[in-house]
């Protein structure tokens, strides 16, 4: 139960420091190693802190950038580096179609509470030979272990309420069913460009410096999105780095977008002019080729 | 060229859509149907979210009515008192239909149900339009076939509340359109389409109307059944994207004009011999989906289902 609370207590400082950071952009962020023998940290940059989606977006490029910060020599071990890059979280329905009465029907779903828009991760190494099992769970950082299930939540809370240890919650059934559903989706999407996994995508220059180059695909959701940095011996995370891109539809896409959302009698009112008077424009102007 | 689509969220080449408006405007202008039935499709094709693309689709249909009956008021091809009567059960329908599909969506089957409507009534009016336009095309071919009347008398003619249309010369009760009018409503309001595929041959076999005067007066009840539905969608589901409409559209009126054109120069049996083609491939094509095994059993959507 204690160690419970001190996840949650845990979560809630995390989020606070999402909010210092969002507040203070301009200010150099650096970020508390994880294992205090390292000495080492993050100092990082982007291209752009600002995607604007204009009519003409077709998607984007953001480079990130950074440099290891030490005050000793080097510590021995094999060095990583994991960026990944997070959009906007929201729930999510899986839906799978069976056979029933010879047409194929959407039967069973699954109701995922929270799913990323977007993720990239892009790492010097592959993943699971660079990053040890127990810190990517800590640090949630492959994208399996961003896909909460709502039945999953309700599961680990219900076993934590009855006093059982969070760090060993045993596979319930009714998960391991479910994470065919996951699967499916995380394929899903992968197929369709909104999860990537880029390995080897990370380029490291004499154990210091790092860069890595995202593409934000066109179909992209408006928002605040996360880039993470992570730094690896031997497999532990021991310094983590994050920053912010504001991703925002400009222009005529704004105002578009801001009229249906305030306004939409209005709005629909609009279509329906711009409709009916571009009907009688064709018409009239081929009235007029015609004679 | 890339144009990135507000509500939708998606980014889509330009001169697929308007290619898209293009054709779905010829073939509106040409047969009278709104083509709310091939446009709402085609747009799930290119990646539109369905809700994005039916509520769009509505708003495309207007432009290209409005297009369509201008061009056909000009051949005095529009019989606006029979459109009238139409109307007034149209929207009585579409209530209904408003209403059964929030229900139908509390279920959680809404995709289906749409479907199966999609295959019954279009394969059903598609295969009963194919057979009896073939039928009127063998006999202009063959003079020697039995004659059979356009409009016979039957029981719909011994109903109260009679009435004279003239455009369509026809002097028969006020119930026949007013029920037709309601079913198309209820249809169009179900399916996200005007429901022109269902008046048209409603018109000529049941009401008995002359076709040079169905379409127009088709599209004239289309346009009012269509903009009901723009409007309800973007207050209720904020999904009309006037970005996709405005691509369509502009694609759309010049294809309706075209459309409306090469119909002049069409034979009205042939003409409906190519319509009922193009409702039995559409069913055809949505029984397909429905039979056939999908390649990707799963699907994704964003939101909670209730």
């Amino acid at each position: 139960m204690t160690r419970a609370s001190t996840r949650k207590s845990g979560h809630i400082r995390r989020g606070l420091f999402a909010l210092l950071l969002c507040a203070l952009p301009a200010q150099a962020q650096q970020a508390q190693p994880e294992r205090p023998d390292s000495g080492e940290k993050i100092v990082s940059g982007l291209s752009q802190n600002r995607v604007s989606i204009t009519a003409s977006f077709d998607g984007d490029e953001i480079l990130v950038y950074g440099a290891v910060k030490r005050d000793a020599p080097a510590p021995e071990g094999r060095m990583d580096v994991i960026v990944t890059a997070e959009g906007p979280s929201g729930p999510v329905t899986i839906r799978r179609k069976a056979r029933v009465a010879g047409i194929w029907v959407n039967r069973d779903s699954v109701n995922v509470s929270s799913a990323p828009s977007f993720y990239a991760v892009a790492t010097t190494g592959p993943l699971d030979k660079i990053l040890r099992p127990e810190e990517n769970r800590r640090h949630a950082i492959s994208i399996d272990q961003l896909v909460h299930l709502e039945a999953a939540q309700a599961a680990l809370e219900s076993w934590v309420a009855r006093g059982g240890d969070p760090d060993s919650v045993p596979l319930f059934p009714i998960l391991l069913s479910e994470g065919e559903f996951i699967r499916s989706m995380i394929r899903v999407w992968s197929n369709e460009g909104r999860y990537r996994l880029l390995e080897n995508r990370v380029q490291l220059t004499e154990q210091t410096l790092f860069r890595a180059d995202l593409t934000l695909p066109s179909n992209l959701t408006e928002g605040v999105y996360r880039v993470r940095m992570f730094l690896l011996r031997d497999g532990y995370v021991v310094a983590t780095h994050e920053r912010w891109i504001r991703v925002r539809k400009e222009g005529l896409e704004r105002m578009i977008f801001n009229l249906s959302r305030e306004q939409p009698l209005v709005y629909g009112l609009v279509s329906l002019l711009i409709a009916a008077f571009a009907g009688w424009a064709a018409s009239a102007a081929f009235r007029l080729i015609r004679r | 060229m890339q144009l990135y689509l507000p509500i939708a969220e998606v980014s889509v080449n330009i001169f697929l859509l308007l290619g898209i408006g293009g054709i779905v405007g010829f073939l509106s202008g040409m047969f009278g149907v709104g083509g709310g039935f091939l446009i709402t499709p085609l747009l799930f094709f290119i990646g539109v979210p369905p809700a994005v693309a039916v509520a769009t689709g509505a708003n495309q249909v207007v432009a290209s009515s409005v297009s369509g009956v201008l061009a056909q008021m000009k051949r005095k091809a529009v019989d606006f008192q029979m459109g009238l009567i139409l109307l007034v059960g149209g929207f009585m329908g579409s209530a209904v239909g408003i209403w059964v599909f929030a229900w139908m969506q509390s279920l959680g089957q809404v995709d289906l149900f749409v479907q199966i409507a999609y295959v019954v009534f279009l394969g059903f009016i598609g295969a009963t339009m194919l057979q009896e336009s073939l039928r009127a095309l063998m006999r202009t071919r063959n003079v020697n076939a039995p004659i059979r009347r356009a409009h016979t008398h039957s029981w719909a003619h011994g109903l109260p509340f009679k009435m004279k249309f003239r455009a369509s010369g026809l002097y028969i009760s006020v119930i026949p359109p007013m029920a037709i009018g309601a079913f198309t409503g209820f249809l169009a309001a179900i399916m996200g389409v005007g429901g022109g595929f269902i008046l048209v041959p409603a018109m000529i076999y049941l009401l008995g109307m002359p076709t040079k005067v169905v379409i127009g007066t088709s599209l004239f009840q289309i346009i009012f059944v269509s903009a009901f539905t723009t409007i309800m969608h973007s207050v209720t589901s904020q999904t009309v994207d006037m970005m996709l409409a405005l691509v369509l559209i502009f694609g759309g009126v010049i294809g309706a004009q075209i459309g409306s054109r090469v119909g002049v120069h069409l034979k009205a049996e042939q003409l409906r011999v190519l319509l009922s083609l193009l409702v039995v491939a559409v069913a055809l094509r949505i029984a397909v989906d429905l039979l056939i095994r999908p390649d990707e059993l799963y699907s994704i959507m964003p939101g909670v289902l209730p």
